[in-house]
């Protein structure tokens, strides 16, 4: 079984100028498990981060990761912990290899210069340990955030935004570095606006507007949704009840009682679309016209999201 | 980990890279311009001045033109070192690291008051070259330089987290403390001056400091040395409990 490692129980925080950043929120993460957090601009996706990495303080609420406090137990949890912010905020003057090795030092780790040098491998920097800061491009400031988080061996990293302004290219690179990560046992919980990025690489997905969790979900139950694809049949005439001819079908009438509306799954070796056609046939409707609609993760959110601000 | 050792030290040493990599910022112009001071003051206009308590006016400025540097170094040594951290946004990486307050404090203040000490003894030995400097009590100069260098590298610290721009950090220094320094008796002796002003000196704290620094090299002062050490070690409680309380709160650093 699958233990859970971090612990979020009626988390809010409430900012100095007012703003209900997070309401309550509960959530578990398992270990090793790549958790995505999708939500819109301002939803409290950095806030959520922050109080777990103690960048923020909560207004009430708990949270424990392994068991441990992260008010109380701070220096158990932090040193657990690495985090990648989503700005690149860097020393300039300041070489690769000696921020990294900082960082490490400042979680409270005796130096290691072999794992410094292997994380800087694995992250193609190692070319560029001597250079400062201020002469590498978005990208390898990235990966240095990256290698920062990593120095002190964390059981666990955020990812704030980890692929924003970052070129098609350098985000399947940074995946293939968070696939590795994942194979090391490490949990990953990343927030990303990439609807694309979620379905790629996490194990969970979970969306957050407004300052709460609407859903969480394994990625396969959300992709077994994504999978389906929606028939809207326009008839010519309207129709009141579905004839028990096409009752198999499970098929559904429109709001305006013009539409017939057929959900299948492409996964499906057979649509059943064909026997569906020549059955209205049968059944004597006519039609006028025909639409289909595949559900993906985008429209899911969108949808959440836009169900979740309306109430 | 009920101290963390080598979080402690990565801060200090980071700090004082800082200062190596900017040497010619941190050392030279601080030497550059006390120089200055001895040459115009010391050699040129000295050479006028009648000696002070029996001390030529060239040795009698060396502890005013010291504890000047002294206090203006520690206060911009670690304004700036935690100033820059909170500007830049690098501050969340202490934030996030399983270091205490008073930690990071201590490792930022101490390294302030190292770099001060550092250019506290490049400046006293190129007085030497200028002047005739003797120290009479030694191991109370010491105390004194280092007290008064942890004390404003902590007063330091209290502007840099307090300030919002640059604009700010610099109004305190040079607004407050070389006026303090300029009227708190380094280039003379509260004698000199008519009664109303020397009333007005006695409120000025940075006198009793120049007077105990004063006292400790040459053996003359105005007032008594237990003055000077009570006035330092009261402003150092203020900072610490000023510091204390806007840490607790997050003040300026975190929400």
């Amino acid at each position: 079984m699958t233990e859970i490692q971090i612990i979020i129980n009626d988390l809010s925080k409430v900012y100095d100028n007012g703003f209900n950043a997070l309401k309550k929120v509960n959530l578990n993460v398992k270990q090793g498990e790549i958790l995505a957090l999708l939500g819109p601009n301002g939803a409290g996706k950095t806030t959520l981060i922050s109080i777990i990495c103690g960048i923020v303080t909560p207004s009430s609420g708990t949270v424990t990761v392994d068991g441990f406090d992260i008010i109380k137990d701070y220096r158990q949890t932090r040193s657990r912990i690495g985090m990648v912010p989503q700005e690149l905020n860097l020393e300039n003057f300041e070489t690769v290899f000696d921020t990294v090795s900082y960082s490490r030092g400042l979680y409270g780790k005796s130096p290691k210069p072999e794992y410094i040098k292997k994380i800087l491998k694995e992250l193609s920097l190692w070319d560029k340990k001597d250079l400062r800061l201020r002469q590498l491009s978005g990208g390898m400031k990235r990966r240095v955030l990256i290698a920062k988080a990593l120095s002190h061996e964390p059981k666990i990293l955020f990812l704030d935004e980890p692929t924003a302004g970052v070129d098609v290219e350098l985000r399947q690179e940074m995946w293939k570095v968070v696939d590795s990560l994942r194979k090391t046992g490490v949990t990953i919980i990343l927030t990303t606006h990439y609807i694309e990025e979620a379905e790629t690489i996490a194990d969970r997905v979970g969306v957050i507007n407004q300052g709460e969790i609407i859903l969480v979900e394994e990625k396969k139950e959300l992709l077994k949704k994504m999978g389906q694809k929606t028939l809207t049949i326009e008839l010519q005439e309207r129709i009141e009840e579905i004839p028990n001819s096409l009752e198999k079908y499970n098929l559904n009438i429109g709001d305006n009682k013009m539409h017939l509306n057929y959900t299948y799954s492409l996964k499906e070796k057979q649509t059943g679309i064909t026997n569906l056609l020549q059955d209205l046939k049968d059944a004597g409707l006519k039609l006028r016209d025909l639409k289909t609609e595949q559900s993906n993760l985008e429209k899911i959110f969108v949808n959440l999201v836009k169900e979740n601000n309306e109430i | 980990m009920k101290f963390n050792y080598y979080g402690f030290k990565a801060i200090y040493v980071h700090e004082m890279n800082r200062f190596l990599r900017t040497v010619g910022q941190s050392l030279l112009s601080p030497l550059i311009s006390t120089s200055l001071y001895f040459v115009v003051f010391g050699s040129v206009i000295g050479g006028y001045i009648q000696k002070i308590d029996g001390v030529s006016y060239g040795s009698y400025i060396v502890p005013g033109l010291l504890m000047l540097t002294l206090l203006t170094q520690s206060i911009s040594n670690t304004s700036f070192g935690i100033f820059f951290p909170k500007f830049n946004g690098t501050i969340i990486e202490i934030l996030a690291a399983p270091i205490s307050t008073l930690e990071t404090v201590v490792a930022f203040v101490g390294a302030g008051a190292t770099k001060t000490l550092i250019v506290g003894a490049v400046i006293y030995t190129t007085a030497t070259f200028f002047a005739d400097v003797s120290v009479k009590y030694p191991m109370l100069m010491i105390f004194l330089l280092v007290l008064v260098s942890f004390t404003f590298a902590l007063f330091g610290f209290l502007i840099g987290v307090v300030s919002k721009d640059f604009e700010q950090m610099s109004i305190i220094p040079s607004l407050v403390i070389t006026p303090m320094v300029f009227l708190g008796g380094s280039l003379y002796s509260l004698d000199m001056l008519p009664p109303f002003w020397q009333t007005v000196s006695y409120f000025n704290p940075v006198v009793y400091l120049i007077d105990g620094l004063r006292f400790s090299f040459y053996g003359i002062s105005d007032f008594n040395i237990w003055i000077s050490v009570f006035s330092m070690m009261s402003f150092l409680v203020i900072c610490v409990i000023a510091v204390s309380i806007l840490l607790k709160k997050g003040y300026n650093i975190k929400s």
